[in-house]
């Protein structure tokens, strides 16, 4: 690149006492990335931009709303009916919130199916596992504030589950409330929660875009990086990627923004908040669904909360849990078949989320949290002793040149057991 | 993958980065616009920008201040005398010339926003005691401006005369500050 002499005296200037400019072409530019990344490897990079957009129209909407239960229902509808672009702001950040758990959701699968989270990447691993419950009590606590029915119920059933705690589990929940029930003294503090609590998000993602860059990112094939030969730099062909992967994302997104707002949201949030009346039909946020479905399936208070708890708790330790030194699914025979089971048994759990918890929902609801579970302590270590994995290709480069360059019949992109 | 890229011609290139880039930036400024325009004052604001006021109880010599958009007006009921004194000073030398009848719709109602034009403070002299400076009209206890009969700005920092906000005479005894069709 051709620099002007002053521009690039100024660069380096600047660069002696502090390198910007070699730290962003170190980790953004140059940076080696394994140059057989499959789309799947875009949710990442989504998710932190998601991130932003969330905190942008959160700063803008706390501009206009107001944390007090007398007029925080009338403040929401303030902003969508008199602010100017209000309800776009609001149905950006609504909507955004179920996008955003959308692509984590496929990013942490993404994660699983190719072995991620396995040595040496087990803090990344954790450290996104801490986004994630963060992620979730900040929703949790941002579905609160516009003082709906489900806002108000929801935040009931939730901080409720703390009473399950022995002896001061009924002190604790006074203490959360800051009085005898869900009011203004909650809705206050929960609001300043919500507002403090991406920037902790925010401070994590950089811990763990710490440990991605020294680790490297994993790819398809789960091995290491051996040459430069695997890599490309980041800029500008995981850039133009990462862009591209995004615009589709924004269509998708802003489909929902403009011509379904209210796909994800409840009706009953359309009510102002009443003490003085249960819906007959509490369910949670769609993102909470699985594990909702994991509680009711356990006929005991403390139990319920506990394998509530344990369902979100047992994803960080996952990297002990797989004992299989093969990362990707590709090479995983029964581990891939096994994989799908247990998305399915997720998306099944959520789909018992919004049954009635009665009957025959109850059985499969039990049956589908015992798999759950059985999936992680059971299976993931069985199969790490016992499963016959293919045998994992040496080097990325050669495999890719395989995949791209060979004579072979067209199957990029699909699942390829080679070298058998 | 390397033959792909080697066929790509470096204008054609350049085009494209060049065209993505504008086309980025000018949905990056559309996508700012309902941001920023999310902190103008909103429809329910801008829905009380008018003020209804009854002049009758107003007695020659008095005066009384009201809020109309949150801005304090000041309406005067003037004395002869004090019409007089602002319609004969006209031609005086001043920081803001404007004549009496350029400020008045009615000689006998001054219509003015009570904020100095100084530095936003509020000016003294439209309630009966208060301290109205040497030009018998009002005077800025923050930075020492003093205004005449009709508002103008007559010594002091400040460089403009009080603003006069619209308004309109509904009837005899009703003033309407803000837009008129409100």
């Amino acid at each position: 690149m051709k620099k002007d002499n002053n521009t690039s005296r100024l660069m380096t200037w600047i660069d002696d006492r502090l390198p910007i400019f070699s730290y962003a072409n170190k980790n953004v530019i140059d940076y080696p990335t394994p140059k057989n990344l499959n789309y799947w490897w875009n949710f990442g990079s989504i998710a932190g931009i998601i991130l932003v957009i969330m905190i942008i129209t959160g700063i803008f909407l706390a501009m206009n709303y107001q944390p007090h239960t007398d007029v925080a229902f009338q403040s929401v509808e303030r902003i969508m009916r008199d602010v100017n672009y209000g309800w776009l702001l609001r149905y950006l950040h609504m909507n955004g919130a179920s996008m955003f758990f959308i692509v984590i959701y496929i990013h942490m699968f993404r994660g699983m199916y190719f072995g991620s989270y396995k040595n040496p990447r087990e803090i990344l691993w954790i450290m996104g596992v801490a986004i994630y419950v963060t992620m979730m009590a900040t929703a949790f606590m941002g579905y609160v504030l516009p003082w709906g029915q489900m806002s108000f119920w929801g935040a009931t059933v939730i901080t409720n589950l703390f009473t399950t705690i022995p002896l001061v589990g009924d002190y604790l929940v006074t203490w959360i409330w800051g009085g005898f029930t869900i009011d203004s003294p909650t809705i206050n503090r929960f609001f300043v929660w919500h507002y403090l609590m991406p920037a902790i998000i925010v401070g994590i993602v950089i811990v763990h875009l710490w440990a991605l860059h020294v680790t490297k990112s994993n790819n398809p094939l789960g091995i290491d990086i051996k040459s430069k030969k695997d890599t490309i730099p980041f800029h500008p062909y995981y850039t133009i990627k990462d862009l591209f992967g995004f615009g589709v994302f924004l269509i998708i997104f802003l489909y929902f923004v403009f011509f379904q707002p209210n796909f994800f949201a409840e009706a009953d949030n359309y009510i102002p908040a009443n003490p003085m009346v249960t819906p007959p039909h509490i369910v949670p946020e769609w993102y909470f669904l699985p594990f909702y479905a994991i509680l009711r399936a356990i006929p005991d208070k403390l139990g319920g909360v506990i394998a509530m708890g344990g369902g979100v708790m047992i994803l960080f330790i996952l990297p002990w849990l797989d004992t299989s030194k093969v990362r990707s699914a590709r090479y995983r025979p029964i581990f891939k078949v096994m994989f799908w089971v247990f998305v399915a048994d997720v998306l099944f759990l959520g789909w018992l989320g919004i049954r009635p918890s009665e009957g025959i929902y109850l059985t499969w609801g039990r049956i589908a949290t015992f798999y759950y579970f059985f999936h992680f302590l059971v299976l993931l270590p069985a199969l790490g002793k016992y499963e016959k994995c293919y045998p994992v290709p040496d080097d990325i480069s050669e495999e890719f040149l395989k995949d791209h360059c060979g004579d072979t019949d067209d199957t990029d992109g699909k699942e390829e057991k080679t070298n058998a | 993958m390397s033959k792909l890229l080697g066929k790509i011609s470096c204008p054609k290139r350049e085009f494209l980065l060049a065209s993505t880039s504008t086309l980025g930036a000018v949905g990056a400024a559309a996508a700012a616009w309902p941001f920023i325009d999310s902190i103008n004052p909103a429809a329910d604001v801008l829905a009380v920008s008018s003020t209804e006021v009854d002049l009758s109880s107003i007695a020659v010599g008095e005066g009384l201040g009201v809020l109309w958009r949150g801005k304090p007006v000041f309406i005067k009921h003037r004395t002869a005398e004090e019409i007089k004194q602002a319609q004969d000073e006209d031609s005086v030398e001043m920081i803001d010339p404007q004549t009496d009848a350029d400020r008045v719709q009615k000689t006998e109602w001054l219509v003015v926003i009570g904020i100095c034009t100084h530095l936003g403070c509020l000016p003294s002299g439209h309630l009966p005691g208060d301290k109205k400076g040497e030009f018998g009209g009002w005077f800025c206890p923050c930075h020492g401006s003093q205004y005449d009969t009709s508002g103008r700005i007559r010594s002091g920092p400040a460089p403009l005369n009080l603003e006069i906000p619209p308004y309109a005479f509904k009837d005899d005894t009703t003033l309407i500050i803000g837009d008129a069709e409100a």
